[in-house]
């Protein structure tokens, strides 16, 4: 099925490689979609059991709640895709070592 | 009202350069591939700034003020939502949708499954998705030039905008698009951050102006806020989660007086509060539009539950109880009779009575305002039973609604054709993070409209369609005239730009999308597979003009709809249809075609069954409203569907796919390689070649 001249040898078609890259990423995505996930369903549920709480005014008259969702959710997010996209790319640097690795070892 | 020049005069330069623009990248675009994708080599700093252009429309630069204006809190969820969709985009399908290498969707359909079956589907979405999401557009458009010429007919804005949009498309294809939309992003920032600022600076800042709400009302300033009129939500409501959006579908269900026993809350001292002079006059300036009753001591005829609960006498004891009032009189208010008021005397226990009757008036939901000898009795909004009945619904909605913004962001169709504007991967995901930052600073500002605008221009509450508060951006600028001159005109011409970028941008967009998917898919895979280069050009003009056509004339009917109520149920289509394709297909390689197919038709016709019906019944097509009244559940999942039309979609795909497992592409490890692999092992290069051997 592979080329013969194919530099990287058997390793990328293995059914193990493949496993592993999509284990790592998913678990990597997965990670992060949780971390913002918490934040909108967690908000709601804040808002339906501590409404007295989330409606104390901060910062000269912002609820709490609406300080939260209006202007705090931002720079999380950019914090997450920050992170992910930091995350993303070492792993791809990775696998391609990974692949240098072992075509040099199968020669 | 005479036309603003200056409004008038920064709105036709918008539209000016915008369309010198298109001309002008016309006449660089040659190739059909610059035509479809622009080429593929456009820098990350121009990208960003086109997909942030693209993705900005009208829903965030009107429709986000203007839902925040009427809705207050559970509007915030929009623009969060939309920030948020998108990072879900970048987690689980912008990348590896780029590595797999595809023009379109369809294409990605057909190359995951190799199935030209899938291909149509996968259009008849695109369409779908894409029709109802420059509705909203439109409803901006219209909106925008009935402000500025006022007078106008709304659909005379909506044609007008739709034929220069549509005229700037057939002209420039894509390429053309990425210069405009970039630079309308910039406009877009520009025309809502300044004003804002101005205004913040003159008029107090986004959190001053947020505290003014349930502030007591002796103690602000008469220029920090107006008073609201009866269409207005109350402040709690207003500032509060759980408000009039959330709830509105279970409001309408026990709208009118309905009384179930005696009940008393403590926790809203509604009636300790009317006692004040002050609140009794916040509560007159705010309600005094349309009393239920008058109750001025003449019997007055029995017909609604409220009128049972209240006569002067006892109101006048309630409000001031100095004369005792008798445990009789309360319990004469529960029978259907209201007799001039029983004579007074006797039972020395004012204050049960009293609770007897803040219970009964409370959970009638009546509200009662001294008005010199006369005593005027209002439905109270946000009756405080019904709030707390409602709150679960509430917390649905607002569910479902996150789900429904946050999934169809990832499948929104003329987002996800960006991403293979991008040279590489890695590009790709700088481009995104830096989408994120545009956007997110962005979305801060969209709500300080919405806020200000409840304090000091609460008239549009009273408006209508195009006339109502999705007009806030443009408007509220013009109160700076008051104190500056001209400036407020200047600003509010800057916001009309602002605006115009946004509709024109994404209406554009979406048209690219949905003729690129009628020319390339539909004329040139499925119609003519052997048509030319030139063809397949002159088709996309062609079809250019009959989707902008029917786009045009669909947006004619929306004018009661808020804009962004629709782009919500867009972006509910797009999470129960392409979400699940998409987000499948990447991460399950057990999914076969059937499977696919069957889970996004299944969860997108679904969708769009759910939002028509309760679109058609809101603008009176269908006469729904006494079955929603009895069924507030129901209400909520048609109108927000994505909460169960997802993981339905998701469900039917795996069930189909483990039932027809035998179907699963044979060279499914190599396509899931294509997908997750670094570009840089060239496995897509490999993959082609045996693609083309094996046929």
């Amino acid at each position: 099925m592979q080329t013969p001249d194919s530099p990287q040898g058997d390793l990328v078609h293995s059914e193990a490689f493949l496993h592993s890259l999509m284990r790592r990423q998913l678990r990597l995505s997965v990670f992060c979609a949780a971390l913002f996930l918490v934040m909108l369903i967690g908000l709601p549920l804040l808002n339906y059991h501590f409404p007295e709480w989330m409606s104390v005014r901060v910062l000269g008259g912002f609820t709490l709640s609406w300080f939260l969702l209006g202007i705090g959710v931002f720079p999380a997010v950019w914090f997450i895709a920050w992170f992910f996209i930091r995350r993303s790319m070492a792993l791809e640097r990775e696998e391609i070592a990974e692949v240098a690795r072992t075509a040099q070892r199968g020669r | 009202m005479k036309i603003d020049l200056w409004i008038l005069g920064f709105s036709l330069v918008t539209v000016g350069v915008t369309l010198w623009m298109g001309f002008w990248a016309a006449g660089k675009s040659r190739t059909a591939s610059d035509f479809f994708v622009a080429g593929r080599g456009v820098s990350v700093g121009w990208n960003a700034s086109a997909i942030s252009g693209e993705y900005l429309s009208a829903a965030s630069f009107m429709g986000i003020a203007g839902m925040v204006m009427s809705s207050g809190y559970d509007a915030l969820w929009y623009p969060v939502c939309y920030a948020c969709g998108y990072l879900f985009l970048l987690l689980f399908i912008a990348g590896p949708l780029r590595r797999f290498g595809a023009y379109t969707i369809p294409d990605f359909a057909e190359g995951r499954y190799d199935s030209p079956v899938f291909r149509k589907i996968a259009v008849v979405f695109v369409l779908f998705i894409g029709f109802f999401y420059t509705m909203p557009q439109m409803k901006g458009a219209g909106t925008t030039l009935a402000y500025i010429f006022p007078g106008l007919p709304y659909w005379v804005g909506v044609v007008l905008v739709g034929a220069v949009i549509t005229f700037n498309v057939a002209l420039g294809g894509m390429k053309g698009i990425t210069l405009v939309q970039a630079f309308q992003y910039w406009v877009k920032m520009f025309a809502i951050a300044v004003p804002v600022f101005v205004l913040m600076a003159v008029y107090g800042h986004y959190g001053r102006q947020l505290g003014v709400n349930g502030a007591d009302p002796a103690g602000i300033p008469a220029e920090a806020r107006k008073p609201l009129p009866a269409k207005a939500p109350s402040d709690a409501a207003w500032s509060q989660p759980f408000g009039p959006l959330t709830t509105k579908a279970v409001a309408a269900s026990t709208a009118g007086p309905i009384y179930q026993g005696p009940m008393v809350t403590n926790r809203f001292p509604l009636f300790a509060d009317l006692r004040s002079a002050a609140h009794v006059a916040a509560l007159k300036t705010g309600l005094a539009q349309a009393p239920l009753a008058v109750f001025d001591g003449s019997p007055v005829p029995v017909g609604q539950l409220l009128y049972n609960y209240a006569s002067a006498q006892v109101l006048a004891n309630l409000l001031d109880p100095s004369p005792a009032m008798t445990l009789e009189l309360a319990q004469s208010l529960e029978g259907a009779t209201l007799s001039p008021p029983p004579s007074t005397g006797g039972h020395p226990d004012p204050s049960t009575s009293v609770r007897i009757l803040k219970g009964l008036l409370d959970s009638a939901g009546v509200t009662v305002v001294r008005d010199g000898s006369r005593f005027l009795a209002f439905p109270t909004r946000d009756a405080v039973v019904r709030k707390l009945d409602s709150r679960p619904y509430a917390l649905l909605y607002t569910y479902s609604l996150i789900m429904a913004l946050v999934c169809g962001t990832a499948g929104l169709p003329h987002i996800l054709v960006r991403f293979y504007t991008n040279p590489d991967g890695v590009a790709a995901k700088r481009t995104t993070m830096w989408v994120m930052i545009l956007i997110g600073v962005f979305y801060v500002f969209p709500p300080v409209f919405g806020v200000i605008g409840r304090n000091l221009m609460p008239e549009l509450y009273a408006g209508v369609g195009a006339k109502g508060t999705d007009k806030i951006v443009l408007e509220l600028p013009r109160i700076l005239n008051e104190r500056y001159g001209v400036l407020g005109s200047v600003l509010s011409g800057v916001t009309c730009a602002g605006a115009f970028a946004a509709f024109m941008s994404t209406f554009s967009g979406l048209l690219v999308s949905m003729t690129g998917a009628l020319a390339h898919d539909v004329y040139g895979r499925i119609l003519r597979p052997g048509s030319s280069a030139a063809e397949r050009m002159r088709m996309f003009k062609v079809f250019a003009w009959l989707i902008g056509g029917v786009a045009t004339l669909l947006g004619c009917f929306v004018e009661p709809l808020q804009i962004n109520f629709m782009v919500g149920q867009a972006f509910a289509i797009a999470a129960a249809s392409y979400f699940p394709l998409l987000f499948m297909s990447v991460w399950w390689r057990g999914m076969t075609m059937r499977g696919a197919a069957t889970g996004m038709l299944g969860g997108g016709v679904a969708a769009v069954i759910a939002v028509s019906v309760t679109n058609f019944s809101d603008l009176g097509w269908i006469p729904l409203k006494a079955f929603w009244i009895e069924h507030p559940l129901l209400r909520i999942l048609c109108e927000q569907p994505a909460i169960w039309a997802v993981p339905g979609a998701i469900a039917l795909m795996v069930l189909i796919s483990k039932a027809t497992r035998r179907e699963v592409p044979a060279d499914i490890r190599m396509k899931m390689l294509v997908l997750h692999a670094p570009e840089a092992l060239g496995l897509k290069q490999e993959y082609i070649r045996e693609h083309e051997a094996g046929h």
